[in-house]
């Protein structure tokens, strides 16, 4: 049986009295595509701030593997097309930390694997700024891989994509899911891509959420009882 | 030109202040904090009438109130960067009030304080270069220790966020660095030197270089271009050495936008 990566018990989050989600529980395995999806406003970001540490739960438990090492992808991100670093300095800004200000050879070579991993060569001395909204939600995704994170959150990373473009990237995060055991979270309301690539669901209720094998969402949807 | 003391001292300081505002300017430009550094090269001025009012040396006023008003900026705009202009708008305006009212309270000559806002360079003393040397070292090592973490909060403030980096703090950080870096070579070059060494040789620098560590390099090459040629024009001219140097750095950042729009009609 597969580590468990993240187990969430009995989990309820609210904004002042306003309650977002309650008595969620869900077990995500390590190697597993996890796909959320629920309606605006049935949490889903909330969720995963809860996951990330940035918000306190107000009843229940996230308990999460000790060597968990999140990289995470955000909905939003503000690159203008002034913006001055290129795609594979901005991936090498995920190197923090109080170090030598220099990257090591290591890093270096971290981050031209990477590069070639989501399909950027072509690109990697350009500028971000010039680059398409395909081409940055790659550099966004490689600068999340970089420091080999053992679970990767995409966060609706495909909503301003073009169909074919989001296929691209999905088919990216398959592979890296297939062939490196990576856990993926991914946060979606396009539920084609959902039922495609993800091997499991969760699908955010108010009072009710629901989880299980991808393909029981795929049944569920043809009998129109989701709608998300 | 080099036979005199105070050319040597100007070039020397300028130098140093060249370095130091085009290293600090790439991580103004990144966080769009052109507005606070003008906001803090005036506030200097306000702090230099309260240091005289309440008997304090000028940079002591200046230090005090640039600082403070950069660690409330960064309080109270935290990450909120539409907040942020207001916030600037308002501490400025109590600030510089402020230092209207001690001026005008002071029973000493405003022309000290004025002079902070134009500077002086050829009136810069040895003592002047050491202070300089002295501010530019611990400026350097700062942004060294904590050059990845600043870089990452400075670039890509929400990715930093979001994987949990203290980006406020990084912002507190900068700022007190920023209004040290202003406070000191205000009073030897003025606050508005300081403030066009602080913006437009990284703004600049953005269209001809594409990693932090190379604006960094291109900005001081234009900060010093323009320190240098600006220093010499001045004293072949006589001239005011700020006007030159305004002129240059100027020049260079119209070039800069005028090579992007070129390169983008051509690629396009």
């Amino acid at each position: 049986m597969s580590k468990e990566m993240i187990k969430v018990n009995d989990l309820s989050v609210a904004f002042g009295k306003q309650p977002v989600f309650q008595n969620l529980n869900v077990t995500i395995n390590q190697g597993e595509f996890l796909a959320v999806v629920g309606m605006n406003g049935a949490g889903k970001t909330t969720l995963i701030r809860t996951i990330l540490g940035q918000l306190k739960p107000k009843h229940g438990t996230i308990i999460t593997d000790s060597d968990l090492k999140i990289g995470y992808v955000p909905q939003f991100r503000n690159i203008d097309s002034d913006y001055p670093l290129s795609v594979s300095d901005f991936i090498g800004l995920n190197f923090t930390g109080l170090k030598w200000p220099w990257m090591s050879k290591t890093e270096k070579q971290r981050i031209q694997e990477v590069i070639a991993e989501v399909g950027l060569s072509k690109i990697a001395n350009r500028p971000l700024g010039k680059a398409s909204g395909g081409e940055k939600q790659k550099t966004y995704l490689a600068q999340a891989l970089v420091d080999r994170p053992n679970l990767l959150i995409l966060d609706e990373s495909t909503a301003s994509l073009d169909p074919n473009t989001k296929e691209e990237l999905l088919k990216v995060v398959k592979k890296i899911n297939q062939e490196q055991h990576l856990t993926v979270i991914f946060v979606s309301h396009d539920m084609e891509l959902v039922t495609q690539y993800p091997d499991h669901y969760l699908w955010l209720q108010p009072d009710a959420s629901t989880s299980g094998p991808i393909n029981e969402l795929a049944a569920q949807m043809k009998e129109g009882i989701v709608n998300v | 030109m080099f036979s005199f003391e105070f050319m040597r001292n100007a070039y020397l300081a300028g130098t140093l202040i060249a370095i130091v505002s085009g290293i600090m300017g790439v991580f103004v430009i990144a966080r769009n904090m052109s507005f606070m550094t003008h906001t803090l090269s005036e506030i200097g001025f306000a702090g230099a009438s309260f240091g005289m009012f309440i008997g304090w040396t000028p940079l002591n006023g200046m230090l005090s109130f640039t600082i403070i008003s950069s660690v409330l900026v960064g309080r109270l705009s935290g990450q909120n960067e539409s907040r942020r202009e207001s916030v600037i708008s308002a501490i400025s305006g109590l600030f510089i009030g402020l230092g209207i009212l001690f001026l005008a309270l002071s029973d000493k000559s405003s022309s000290y304080a004025t002079s902070i806002l134009f500077g002086s360079v050829i009136g810069i003393s040895h003592n002047d270069v050491i202070q300089m040397s002295v501010l530019s070292l611990a400026v350097l090592l700062v942004i060294a220790l904590i050059y990845r973490n600043l870089k990452d909060a400075s670039f890509d403030p929400i990715g930093a966020k979001a994987k949990g980096l203290a980006v406020n703090w990084y912002g507190v950080i900068f700022l007190v660095l920023l209004a040290l870096s202003v406070s000191v070579a205000a009073q030897i070059v003025g606050s508005l030197l300081i403030f066009i060494l602080l913006t437009l040789p990284a703004a600049s620098a953005k269209y001809f270089a594409h990693s932090v560590a190379s604006m960094m390099f291109v900005a001081v090459a234009f900060s010093l271009l323009g320190v240098w040629l600006g220093l010499y024009l001045g004293y072949v001219t006589n001239l005011p050495v700020t006007f030159f140097i305004a002129t240059i750095e100027a020049l260079i950042y119209i070039g800069a936008l005028l090579k992007d729009h070129y390169q983008s009609q051509t690629t396009n």
